[in-house]
């Protein structure tokens, strides 16, 4: 107890909520978690799919976990380990031509000797520019607009940090970070395989193709040189831990308590409303559901000024991705892969304009018969997802528009079936090894996390949904248009991809906003109309 | 008459429409010079500006509302919606009262101004310069409302002036004497209802007529043959100008820049900026622009309204303003010699603080004699209050004259 104690509720126990709170609780208030669901972990989560098979339902692999929020909240000492790590991703080829890429390395059958050199290159100038990105995760991004010495400071940083590259990956980096994917890998690679491969990491969980702009952007807030990683027990582990470590810290994490309403006392949120009818009072109100559920269901537009509440309808956030769950009888054989590749990271690419066909589909509302995959196979590295012999497969499917022509009743079972006829070219007598499948599409992701659109990111990751401007300019500071009202989630700045920095930074600003005893956003500046 | 049909596909292709009073406008439009007001014919001057404006200050002048923006607003929401929508509180507007309003944007930025009729409980009409449907829609997200344009399903007359009561009650309007400033009343118009609302841009005693187009030129023939001893005359969108400058208000385009039409930064105007203090009500835990307003209360605004009265008889047209020393410090929105205060009159945009009652400032003015130009530096000072505001336009029951 100290006299810097406030009270402080969390809505939503997802990864960035769990930071969030555990940040909070050790710097001293007094902190509530409330979750809706019966577990927390928000969409880093496990669970049975089917009897004896057990799958991560929503993100299934990590790769942007920021190591010092792990370290901050001693997630090792609370449960997190590792079943594998530094996954490559292997691109499948129906004759077996396989090639596998990580970081600068690329080999395989399927693999070219020129390619082999362009990859270095490549590597190289992506992992400085990722980097570039990276570093901004951990920074509360600074107001446009404002002569604030800080957030002037933070946007020369910006400034100087793009001038360090030097003079030619400067070029480089601000000739194709708005550009598309597949104008950048023409430029580079010869082999399809290759590029369709690294189009889909360009467009993985967004509602573009490998030709549009954004695609380069995505590429590098994805781009990892040391590989993913599969936590033991799922991404449910992640959540696990991150709840054990907020616990230990003092936090509140209260499960099965769905908030109704934020209560707002005249001009600020005063606490929330469950939907049992008990009200919570609260000096401060941090959400880490997504902005529109936010503003629009939790708090009401009523709230909020015309103009505010306009940008917040208006951001993208319908998800275009399916995620498929198959439980199997045996591990598939995939074309020329071995045990060691069939458990890295798959996926069916192959070649950039295949993957721009599967998106052409989406933008009419209706998902292709020849979609791309991303495909895991986790329990070839823990054996507590399904029995010894069989196993699970976890498949990310591109794409899958959230409002489908005619609806997802009745259609999921389609997709399923273009799911397994692409898969059986690949690993031929898979179909027969299904004992069980299961196709969440994003109405259904939105169902289950309770995000809107059922986006992973609750805001499609786009520089005109970035950072300042994420999710929307007068929100994108953690701080809301509403005194006492905060964001922690996905859709503020950097995004969601079990990263935990949204929920760090925004618990950064709220002690701050504390201290300093004042707890709204600023009025709006000129340029945030 | 109805004369303008948005239901109607072809709509498009007349550019412009005849008011549904044309055709007693036409026969008394002695120029037959037509000018646009957004989707209708308009009359700029009947005989001339100046005979057109003493009708309104002497007897009683009829102008043709019909092309103003209006809208309906109801639905269980719709104080709720007018409460976020304006900067005043609008719960003190009951039914049957009128009350005049800005709205803005959320920097606090003037969008547009306008009167707001309660015409029963919980149904709304704003009046507009501007086309504000969209932002009004844009606003009724969230709330449960219905917002429509009806500028073109209502004919509207203000009738202006002294003798305007006069007029009004021998047409046969029971209760009319009973109708306070910014009050409003339905009656019976040969089986129609017609709204009457003691209202007007003219800072005098009048009132304006609200009435299905059909009736419109019906209503124009009453009017005109209860009002002929009274030296009623239709009066010009010039002299109307002249009228509401010296009662001192503000027109949007003119005075200041409609927030979504303006492009650069710093070129709108905050309430405050336009001395509409009053208009605006802290009190309330939300409206668009608040949050800006409270800023800019506790740190000052950039430019203040100012009235001028000014030396000399040469209207200060498009004039800058100076301080004592010389520096330029503003300039003048709307100017006129004013016939009836017997003052040369501007409205003028000035930086704080020289808007204060009493400072002493100066104009430069350009005008012309027999093509020559002549430049002119006038003393210039700040007024409180409208140029013209004569004790009748309070009274109830007001006078006969």
């Amino acid at each position: 107890m100290t006299d810097r104690q406030r009270r402080i509720i969390v809505i939503g126990a997802g990864h960035n909520g769990l930071v969030c709170a555990a940040t909070l609780a050790r710097a001293g208030h007094q902190v509530t978690v409330f979750e809706a669901r019966h577990r927390s972990g928000g969409a880093a989560t496990t669970r049975e799919f089917a009897p004896g098979f057990r799958v991560s339902a929503g993100a299934h692999l990590l790769h942007a976990l920021d190591p010092a929020i792990a370290k901050e909240m001693n997630l090792a000492k609370h449960g997190l380990a590792y079943a594998a790590t530094g996954l490559g991703t292997v691109a499948l080829a129906p004759d077996g031509q396989w090639l596998r890429y990580r970081g600068g390395k690329l080999e395989g059958p399927g693999a070219l000797d020129a390619d082999r050199e362009a990859m270095k290159i490549f590597d190289r100038q992506m992992d400085r520019f990722a980097a570039l990105l990276r570093n901004l995760r951990s920074e509360v991004p600074p107001r446009l607009g404002t002569r604030d010495r800080g957030a002037l400071l933070a946007l020369g940083r910006l400034g100087w940090a793009i001038r360090r590259l030097g003079r030619d990956d400067m070029r480089e980096f601000l000739r194709i970070a708005g550009i598309n994917v597949y104008d950048v890998l023409n430029e580079r690679f010869d082999n399809p395989l290759l590029k369709g491969a690294l189009s889909l990491d360009g467009t993985l969980g967004a509602h573009l193709g490998p030709r549009s702009n954004n695609s380069v952007f995505n590429l590098l807030n994805r781009y990892t040189r040391e590989g993913y990683a599969i936590p033991a027990g799922g991404l449910g582990a992640v959540s696990a831990a991150m709840a054990d470590a907020a616990r230990a810290a003092g936090a509140d994490v209260r499960t099965h308590c769905p908030v109704r309403r934020i209560v707002v006392d005249f001009d600020r949120a005063a606490g929330v409303r469950l939907e049992t009818g008990e009200e919570l009072a609260a000096d401060v109100v941090i959400s880490n559901a997504d902005p529109k559920t936010t503003f629009i269901e939790l708090l009401g537009q009523r709230h909020l000024e015309a103009g505010f509440a306009h940008r917040v309808r208006n951001i993208r956030s319908n998800g275009g991705v399916a995620k498929l769950h198959l439980a199997l009888d045996g591990l598939p054989a995939f074309n020329g892969l071995d045990e060691a590749m069939t458990g890295q990271r798959l996926v069916i690419a192959p070649d950039p304009d295949y993957v721009e066909r599967a998106f052409n589909h989406a933008k009419y509302g209706e998902f292709s018969k020849h979609p791309a995959l991303e495909i895991t196979i986790p329990s070839l590295h823990d054996n507590r997802l399904a029995a010894p012999g069989q196993h699970v497969l976890c498949a990310n499917v591109q794409w899958a528009p959230y409002h489908l022509k005619g609806g997802w009743n009745g259609a999921r079972r389609h997709l399923v079936e273009a799911c397994l006829v692409m898969l059986e070219q690949y690993a031929p007598g898979i179909r027969e090894q299904v004992l069980h499948h299961e196709l969440r599409s994003p109405w259904d992701l939105e169902q289950e996390f309770g995000m809107s659109g059922g986006h992973w990111h609750h805001a499609e990751l786009a520089l005109d949904q970035s950072m300042m401007l994420r999710p929307v300019p007068g929100a994108a500071q953690y701080a809301t248009p509403v005194n006492g009202l905060y964001l922690c989630g996905a859709g503020s700045h950097p995004g969601g991809g079990i990263m935990g920095n949204a929920g760090r930074n925004a618990a950064w600003v709220v002690d701050r906003d504390l201290a300093a005893g004042t707890t709204g956003t600023p009025e709006p500046t000129e340029d945030e109309a | 008459m109805k004369t303008f049909d948005i239901s109607d596909r072809d709509h498009y292709r007349t550019k412009v429409f005849p008011s549904p009073f044309h055709s007693r406008q036409a026969a008394l439009n002695e120029n037959k010079v037509w000018s646009r007001w957004y989707d209708y014919q308009s009359v700029p001057a009947y005989t001339c500006e100046t005979h057109d404006y003493f009708a309104g200050r002497n007897a009683c002048g009829v102008f043709d509302l019909t092309p103003m923006t209006k809208h309906r607003i109801g639905g269980p929401d719709a104080l709720p919606y007018l409460e976020r929508l304006m900067t005043r509180r609008m719960e003190k507007i009951r039914p049957g009262r009128v009350g005049y309003g800005v709205w803005c944007d959320d920097h606090g930025q003037v969008i547009d101004d306008g009167t707001v009729f309660h015409l029963r409980e919980g149904d709304y009409r704003l009046c507009s310069q501007e086309h504000q449907l969209d932002w009004l829609l844009m606003n009724a997200e969230g709330f449960d409302v219905e917002v429509f344009e009806e500028t073109h399903d209502v004919a509207a007359l203000a009738v202006q002036g002294p003798t305007s009561f006069a007029i009004l009650r021998d047409m046969g309007l029971p209760g009319i004497e009973k109708l306070t400033p910014f009050g409003l009343a339905h009656f019976d118009f040969e089986g129609t209802e017609l709204t009457i609302s003691r209202t007007g841009y003219t800072g005098d005693l009048g009132y304006e007529l609200w009435i299905d187009p059909d009736h419109a030129e019906r209503l124009w023939d009453r009017l005109f043959a209860a009002g002929e001893q009274r030296g009623i005359k239709p009066l010009g969108s010039k002299a109307l100008d002249m009228l509401r400058i010296e009662a001192g208000f503000i027109l949007a385009g003119v005075d200041f820049m409609p927030a979504m039409h303006t492009v650069r930064p710093g070129h709108t105007r905050s309430p405050f900026e336009l001395g509409l203090d009053w208009l605006v009500d802290f009190t309330k835990p939300l409206f668009n622009g608040r949050r800006a307003l409270l800023r800019e209360k506790a740190e000052g605004s950039r430019y203040a309204f100012a009235r001028l009265d000014i030396e000399d008889n040469k209207p200060a047209h498009n004039a800058y303003v100076f301080d004592k020393k010389g520096n330029t410090i503003g300039w003048v929105t709307s100017a006129m010699w004013s016939p009836s205060a017997k003052k040369n009159i501007a409205l003028a945009t000035v930086e704080t603080p020289h808007d204060q009652p009493g400072e002493d400032l100066q104009v430069e003015i350009y005008y012309q004699r027999e093509l020559q130009w002549n430049r002119k530096m006038a003393k210039a000072k700040v007024v409180e209050g409208p140029f013209w505001a004569p004790e009748r336009r309070r009274a109830t029951p007001p006078g006969e004259w």
